[in-house]
């Protein structure tokens, strides 16, 4: 069905010209790399539904508001929808994955945006509404189409206590965020991919902020937004200096000219490029995807109902940071130091261990999952910065399944359990009748999260951790990841040996309304479900998960084992992710990496070698772990650390607890150093407190200092303007005495003294 | 004809028979005289009819300051220019006195002190 549609060569310099269809136009790039680009008809607009279908299903549901059209309608318009567009993402990718290497598919929407400011090369910008098809675009179409079909079925039994207008709003924002994504993902240029960015983030921010009576989910909604907008601002400076340089922000004008090294005009890039560049886009990203400094906003983004926490802040948005630097990653080995993807490596393995020790100290268990995300992020910009887009795209896939179905199964616990999520008021869950099916998907998901062995999760951690070994200089990259690993697993059975294992106990949370007494911990109201579970007898009964819930969990928990299997698929190239990325324009031989030259890399084909040192560094110099070559023994030290992670888990959590709130954990808390760590991690390291100190209370004095100005001394001159008039109004007004003789007097006065000034003037 | 002859005989500055012996400023002082009373009348007297009769003489003594100095130039534009006004101030004369008899209606008394409205 794609076979109309235009081809052009993606990262191959030097390639030849592909065949073009009759009166196509050549787009030669500056590099000498010819390419082809054939304006398509039929097939592309198929591709185009992909974005619209969704964006048809917003329209469609915000109808159903005003029509008063009640039931779960909006719902099965989403679902219906978003299964549509998966059945065209699958047909793309099936017109996707028979081209060669740094091939690509462009189609051509309309001209969204073009103005002319000159003649010259670069002074036209144009920013077309079209689409750029290459593997890289359709490994992430398939995951954020799939998930949100399937999350869209599980959200409308878990919305259900909101059936009417809320209903409605919520799945208008759920298929606007599909169609910002999709555009995000499918752009044929970076100002499309930015409003597919901006618009993600609104909805992230609609979403987040769905409970708006609850001033904790506004407050989050804010946050989110005004995180992300500090991000934004980098990435549009980023964008603007792409165009400021390259004089184009069309991808398919723009990698042939980063891959020959040239600007708009054909002249060598300037050094600055190479890092300023990367660094803006980095800023970007930071955002987006919550890594240090810019994280703070996830955890909070938790106060949004469980499907949206699950498909928007674990499976896909925030991954569009990663997304961003793989699609632009030849900016990013401009440079030969490339020392900006050092700093995204560094910071990937500092955010992933900062947020994977506050994780260990949570009671709130969705809160946990949202900084294990965090964590997870920082794996795959650790595995960015050591050079495998493959590693980090493989974890964003399979980290995709398995945390959705974490987040699933801790939203369908709340769903049950009247909002309970602290780990000190469930347990035993698994063995509640009607909850065999949550439990086992939970127990899947821990342990790919865990990376236990032969889980979809244990390979591709394995692929980033064995990396940051290999990379010269990036060892104490995968120290930092080897010892996040463990933590990972313990906080991750820990929730598992706590709720879902052990007697059975269980305490509703604050939604439900009988038991609001005596619940001094509960989480806060999220549902609002209407009255009954039976309390006039003072008991409380868990309302299972029916059909939608347990369908969907089931399959996310079968299709992230099934990832596993897409590793052992082409293992010349590193799995079935890793062909897919190896013909996108994220293709990058890792150092140390023996490619098989799917990819269009000339360098790496014939040398194998580290690109970071240009070629002058050979195998030698690559880095071993203890002297093991880390590819083939890290799958045994990653399972050790996995276990030991896990037996942890179970020793203090797991082992021998009779209660709910006790468990053998709290014998280790009476000692005073590891209480005092406890405390400092069960307050998320003082972060929020200390930006509140350092950014929101000096803005907080500045805007009221700023209030007091303008209105002691803005107002205060705008009021003595209008004070003076009045002043003399007043003094004046008594003469006015409304008398008519008095009037006479003044006018007969006046003319006589003007008469006389006159007369003796004129003398 | 006759007599517009000969007061065009005249010349600048003459009158003829019987008031040959007056001047433009006898005139003038009659004039300015009329004007003093009506400005004087409009400021002492409260009857509002009273006060416009007295508008209507500071009227006429600007006219006869016209007519005055129309002789003495010899020229018609000061005459012709009182037949307008004379026609205004019967219009005005009116609607003026339509307007008194209208507050008249509404106090019941032509007092113009009791119309203070305007008194700031």
């Amino acid at each position: 069905m794609l076979a109309t549609m235009g081809l052009i060569t993606g990262t191959a310099a030097g390639g030849a010209a592909l065949a073009a269809a009759p009166g196509a136009e050549a787009l030669a790039g500056a590099g000498g790399v010819a390419g082809v680009s054939v304006s398509a008809h039929g097939a592309p607009l198929a591709v185009l539904a992909i974005a619209l279908l969704p964006l048809l299903g917003a329209a469609l549901c915000a109808l159903t508001a005003p029509l008063r059209l009640g039931g779960k309608l909006p719902a099965w318009i989403t679902v219906g929808g978003l299964a549509a567009a998966f059945g065209l993402t699958v047909l793309m990718h099936s017109g996707v994955s028979g081209l060669a290497a740094g091939e690509a598919l462009v189609a051509h929407g309309y001209e969204w945006i073009a103005f002319q400011s000159g003649a010259g090369p670069g002074d036209r910008f144009v920013a077309p509404f079209g689409f750029y098809l290459d593997s890289l675009t359709s490994l992430w179409m398939l995951f954020v189409t799939g998930l949100g079909c399937l999350i869209a079925l599980y959200a409308s039994e878990y919305m259900e206590h909101d059936v009417g207008l809320g209903y409605a709003r919520f799945f208008v924002a759920f298929n606007l965020f599909v169609f910002s994504m999709a555009c995000l993902v499918m752009a044929d240029n970076l100002l499309l991919l930015f409003l597919g960015w901006e618009g993600v983030g609104l909805c992230s921010y609609l979403l987040i902020g769905y409970f708006y009576k609850k001033p904790e989910a506004v407050a989050a909604a804010k946050k989110a937004f005004i995180v992300n907008r500090v991000g934004d601002f980098g990435l549009l400076l980023g964008i603007l200096t792409i165009f400021g340089v390259f004089g184009t922000v069309e991808y398919a004008a723009l990698f042939p000219k980063l891959a020959a090294g040239r600007d708009a005009l054909g002249e060598p890039l300037a050094a600055w490029v190479g890092w300023v560049v990367p660094l803006l886009l980095v800023c970007g990203a930071f955002g987006k995807s919550a890594q240090l400094f810019f994280y703070v906003w996830l955890p909070d983004a938790m106060e949004g109902p469980t499907p949206v926490s699950a498909l928007i802040h674990a499976a896909t948005m925030v991954t569009a940071g990663v997304y961003l630097i793989a699609r632009m990653f030849p900016a990013f080995t401009l440079d030969e130091q490339q020392w900006v993807l050092g700093l995204v490596a560094a910071s990937g393995a500092v955010t992933a261990l900062w947020s994977a020790t506050i994780a260990m100290a949570q009671h709130d268990i969705k809160r946990i999952m949202g900084y294990s995300t965090i964590s997870q992020l920082g794996y795959m910009f650790a595995g960015l910065g050591v050079l495998t887009t493959t590693g980090a795209a493989f974890h964003v896939f399979t980290h995709a399944f398995f945390k959705a179905t974490l987040f699933l199964c801790c939203g369908a616990v709340m769903h049950g359990f009247a909002g309970q999520l602290d780990l000190r008021r469930l347990s035993g869950v698994w063995w509640v009748k009607g909850w065999g099916i949550i439990g086992a998907a939970m127990l899947v998901g821990c342990l790919n999260l865990a990376g236990f062995p032969f889980t979809a999760g244990f390979f591709s951690k394995d692929t980033i951790l064995a990396q940051a070994f290999v990379t010269p200089g990036a060892a104490w990259v995968g120290w930092v990841l080897l010892l996040t690993a463990g933590l990972t697993a313990y906080y991750t059975f820990r929730v598992f040996f706590r709720v879902f294992v052990g007697p059975v106990e269980y305490h509703p949370g604050q939604d439900d309304h009988g038991h609001q007494g005596d619940d001094g911990h509960a989480h806060s109201s999220q549902h609002g479900h209407a009255g009954g579970h039976g309390h006039a007898s003072g008991q409380f009964h868990p309302h299972a998960p029916r059909w939608a819930i347990n369908s969907v969990v089931g399959a996310l928990a079968v299709l992230s084992i099934a990832a596993a299997a897409t590793y052992f698929v082409y293992p010349q190239e590193h799995g079935w992710v890793g062909k897919m990325v190896g013909h996108s324009t994220a293709a990058f031989a890792a150092p140390g990496e023996h490619h098989s030259g799917a990819h269009a890399d000339p360098h790496s084909d014939a040398h194998s070698t580290d690109l970071r040192s240009n070629g002058a560094a050979h195998a030698a110099a690559l880095g071993t772990f203890l002297g093991f070559d880390p590819h083939a023994v890290m799958y045994y030290v990653s399972a050790l650390v996995g276990a030991v992670g896990i037996g942890v888990a179970y020793l203090l959590h797991g082992a021998g607890r009779r209660t709910a709130a006790t468990a053998g954990a709290d014998g280790l808390l009476r000692n005073p150093l590891v209480a005092l760590v406890h405390r400092g991690a069960h307050r998320k390291w003082y972060v929020d407190e200390v930006y509140h100190a350092l950014i929101t209370l000096p803005l907080w004095v500045l805007g009221h200092v700023l209030h007091l100005v303008d209105r002691l001394l803005v107002d205060g001159l705008v009021n003595a303007v209008g004070a003076a008039p009045k002043l003399t109004g007043g003094r004046l007004r008594v003469q006015q005495s409304g008398v008519l003789n008095g009037y006479a007097v003044a006018m007969a006065g006046g003319i006589a003294l003007v008469v006389l000034l006159v007369v003796f003037m004129t003398n | 004809m006759a007599q517009a002859l000969a007061a065009a005989a005249l010349g600048q500055g003459a009158f003829p028979e019987p008031v040959s012996g007056v001047t433009l400023y006898h005139y003038l002082f009659v004039s300015a005289a009329l004007f003093a009373l009506g400005v004087i009348g409009f400021v002492t007297r409260r009857n509002l009819i009273i006060m416009f009769l007295c508008t209507e003489l500071m009227f006429q003594a600007a006219g006869l300051a016209l007519i005055a100095f129309s002789r003495y130039h010899l020229h018609h534009t000061g005459s012709a220019f009182v037949i307008f006004v004379l026609t205004v101030a019967a219009a005005e004369a009116a609607m003026a006195l339509a307007l008194v008899v209208l507050l008249f209606r509404r106090r019941q008394t032509l007092d113009g002190t009791q119309w203070r409205q305007l008194r700031g």
